[in-house]
């Protein structure tokens, strides 16, 4: 059991990562810890998908010794209409010159990294976004607190609802 | 017709329809924010728009003339599927390629004069390459066969939706807020799709739709696959607000610029819709034990939910677009139960509201911005009289919410017919009264608006006889018409719900 929990300690920070994060994000009334706890959470995926790509003894993954100046033979079936959809499958799995039996040394698996380097790009932009809105916010409200804003908000709502009423009755009459 | 407008469009250009549909309005994105001011950008749209739903026309036309089960396969930059990022278009894809394209192109054309009004010179040009960014990644959505690039153009769509939404605050600075809001939720839940398919790609080892529902088959009991099940519905349900996870929109729709409102409204939470769609049914499909129980378990309480509960908050609006905002959570409702029934009828009722709610509350947004722009105001009281002053904005309005409540002979109806049909089928009578009642409430909370705009007598005796402008009324009575169209000879549309749910139920599944 012991050696179950610990096996998987990456697992483990990972989770806790996200919970704090997700925490953070629903749990703090300032809009930049908020948007703090934003980032943890998505830091936490970028962790797990990098663990994921690990594979023990792997090396990173850029061909060297025997592996490297082998030919790319695989991709010569290019048609555009896919008829009847279960024939291409299984296709990816055979055996190509990169195949993981046909290489010397083990690699880890390049592909999550790449996918984070998508997913922190995104993350940037949302968090430039997020940061834009809260200057705007400050500018426009004078605090970034958000029970403050709801309870500035809270009384336009009230006023303007009272404005409606006044009018409704005006038009009745 | 679609035939012929297809066979418009020359070869060497229809072989790339898919690439050239989400990369015209993505390169044309950068140039329109250069643009020196906010008409020439506005123009860039609009052609922007059109390339793309001329490339949807194509693309349906390609795929109608595809044997039964056959999909559109598309290598991006000639990468195969294995190692690069494939675009699929088959029935389903093409359906709502071709709606959010349609109503991108609508609501490029009615958008200018609302944009002169809500945001400022300065701004224009920039607006509209945000609008076209958007755009683009609503496309993308609709067309990428590979998981994660899904995701990216979900963010791509959602992070310039952030940026619309938030340009609001020139008429009401709560839009900052609700910007703020939308942004934390969404991003939350686009996370969490991403979570899901990082434990499939852990599960399975790709990334291709196709090649995972392929490779889950075998991987039924996998609690990697089961945990990815649950965070890809959860992350797709708070994109699509179903219900509890709805809580984002309605602050959103109600203070964005008109013109954001109505886009939103007619493709946002459908794009998501579709996604959802397309990972139940063709990447875990249905022999999924799991899925069939989430099915029942939680989309089809959560969509009956939605549609009791945001109809009354719908009732007890006094704000109209918070009204049409709630009343959006609510037909998410009927969406949900349609696809939650799991037989080829009920997907295609699902999906066929979706296109027609599309329609519906396209019009009546398009309708509320003429409202904004002549008069300043979207309380109940402001929409008082203007039956008179301003009567084709208006039947146009009036044509969209007998549509939305379900007359016959209007979209609304046909849809909600063919979803109370796939339920009889299925047994669950006590879902049709659910369906009954939420009718009944949606009758009520735009009776109210009725009533005002043509029973009551103007509550500002300073508004004139003001229509809206040309620019919107067109595609406003396009839209209104194509209500009655679809309602008096559904076909067209019925139809391709029909094909999209027959795709999912023969080709994509296995």
């Amino acid at each position: 059991m012991l050696e179950f929990i610990l096996e998987r300690g990456n697992y483990w920070a990972i989770i806790g990562l996200m919970m704090i994060g997700l925490y953070i994000c629903f749990a703090a009334t300032n809009l930049i810890k908020r948007l703090i706890g934003l980032g943890l959470f998505q830091t936490s995926i970028i962790l797990l998908y990098v663990s994921l790509s690990r594979i023990d003894g792997g090396t990173a993954p850029i061909l060297f010794g025997k592996d490297y100046g082998k030919s790319d033979h695989a991709s010569d079936h290019g048609e555009t209409v896919d008829h009847g959809a279960a024939e291409g499958h299984g296709a990816y799995d055979a055996a190509g010159p990169y195949s993981v039996d046909s290489l010397e040394h083990v690699y880890s698996n390049p592909l999550p990294h790449v996918l984070m380097l998508t997913a922190i790009v995104v993350g940037v932009a949302t968090l430039a976004v997020g940061l834009a809105i809260i200057v705007r916010i400050r500018e426009a409200y004078g605090t970034v607190e958000i029970d403050e804003i709801r309870a500035m908000d809270l009384d336009v709502a009230i006023a303007e609802a009272e404005k409606d009423a006044d009018q409704a009755r005006a038009g009745a009459g | 017709m679609i035939e012929t407008i297809a066979s418009l469009v020359p070869a060497p250009y229809a072989a790339h329809a898919p690439a050239l549909a989400v990369a015209v309005p993505m390169l044309l994105a950068p140039i329109a924010a250069f643009m020196p001011n906010g008409r020439l950008a506005w123009l860039l749209s609009i052609f922007a728009t059109g390339i793309s739903l001329l490339m949807s026309v194509t693309l349906l036309a390609q795929v109608r003339s595809l044997e039964g089960g056959a999909v559109l396969s598309y290598a991006m930059g000639g990468w195969t599927p294995d190692a690069g990022i494939e675009f699929r278009i088959d029935a389903l894809n093409s359906m709502v390629l071709l709606l959010v394209s349609a109503i991108g192109f609508l609501a490029a054309i009615f958008s200018w004069p609302t944009v002169v009004a809500e945001v400022r010179a300065a701004k224009r040009a920039m607006f509209f390459a945000a609008y076209l960014v958007c755009f683009t990644g609503l496309l993308g959505v609709a067309s990428t066969g590979d998981a994660f690039n899904l995701f990216v153009f979900l963010e791509i769509s959602s992070i310039a939706t952030y940026v619309l939404v938030a340009l609001g605050a020139r008429r009401d600075r709560r839009a900052l807020p609700a910007a703020s809001n939308y942004l934390l939720m969404g991003t939350i839940g686009a996370s969490f799709f991403v979570v899901g398919v990082g434990f499939l790609y852990a599960a399975t080892g790709t990334l291709n739709m196709a090649e995972l529902a392929y490779r889950l088959q075998p991987l039924q009991d996998n609690k990697a696959v089961l945990a990815g099940f649950a965070f890809i519905i959860v992350g797709l349900g708070i994109k699509s607000a179903m219900f509890p996870l709805h809580q984002w929109l309605p602050n959103a729709y109600a203070y964005s610029p008109s013109f954001v409102t109505m886009f939103l409204a007619a493709t946002a939470t459908k794009v998501a819709i579709y996604a959802m769609v397309r990972f139940l049914f063709s990447v875990f499909g249905l022999e999924f034990a799991f899925e069939g129980s989430s099915l029942i378990w939680i989309l089809m309480p959560m969509g009956i939910a939605a549609m009791f509960a945001c109809s009354f908050q719908a009732v007890f609006q006094t704000d109209v677009r918070r009204t049409l905002a709630y009343s959006s959570v609510a037909q998410v409702g009927y969406m949900l139960l349609g696809i939650s029934i799991g037989t080829a009828a009920g997907v295609s009722a699902g999906l066929f509201h979706l296109m027609n709610h599309a329609l519906i509350k396209g019009a009546l947004f398009m309708a509320l911005a003429g409202v904004v722009l002549t008069y300043q105001g979207t309380s109940l009281t402001d929409l008082r009289g203007l039956g008179r002053t301003s009567p084709w904005t208006m039947s146009a309005f009036s044509i969209a919410a007998v549509s939305l409540i379900g007359v016959p002979l209007t979209a609304g109806f046909q849809s909600k017919y063919a979803l109370v049909n796939a339920l009889f089928e299925n047994g669950w009578w006590w879902a049709v009264a659910a369906v009954m009642f939420s009718s009944l409430l949606a009758v009520v909370y735009m009776g109210r608006m009725l009533e005002a705009i043509f029973f009551r007598a103007p509550a500002n005796p300073n508004k004139r006889h003001k229509e809206a402008p040309m620019l919107i009324l067109v595609p406003l009575w396009i839209l209104a018409i194509a209500n009655i169209w679809v309602g008096v000879q559904g076909g067209f549309v019925a139809g391709l719900a029909d094909d999209a749910a027959a795709s999912l139920f023969i080709g994509g599944g296995s």
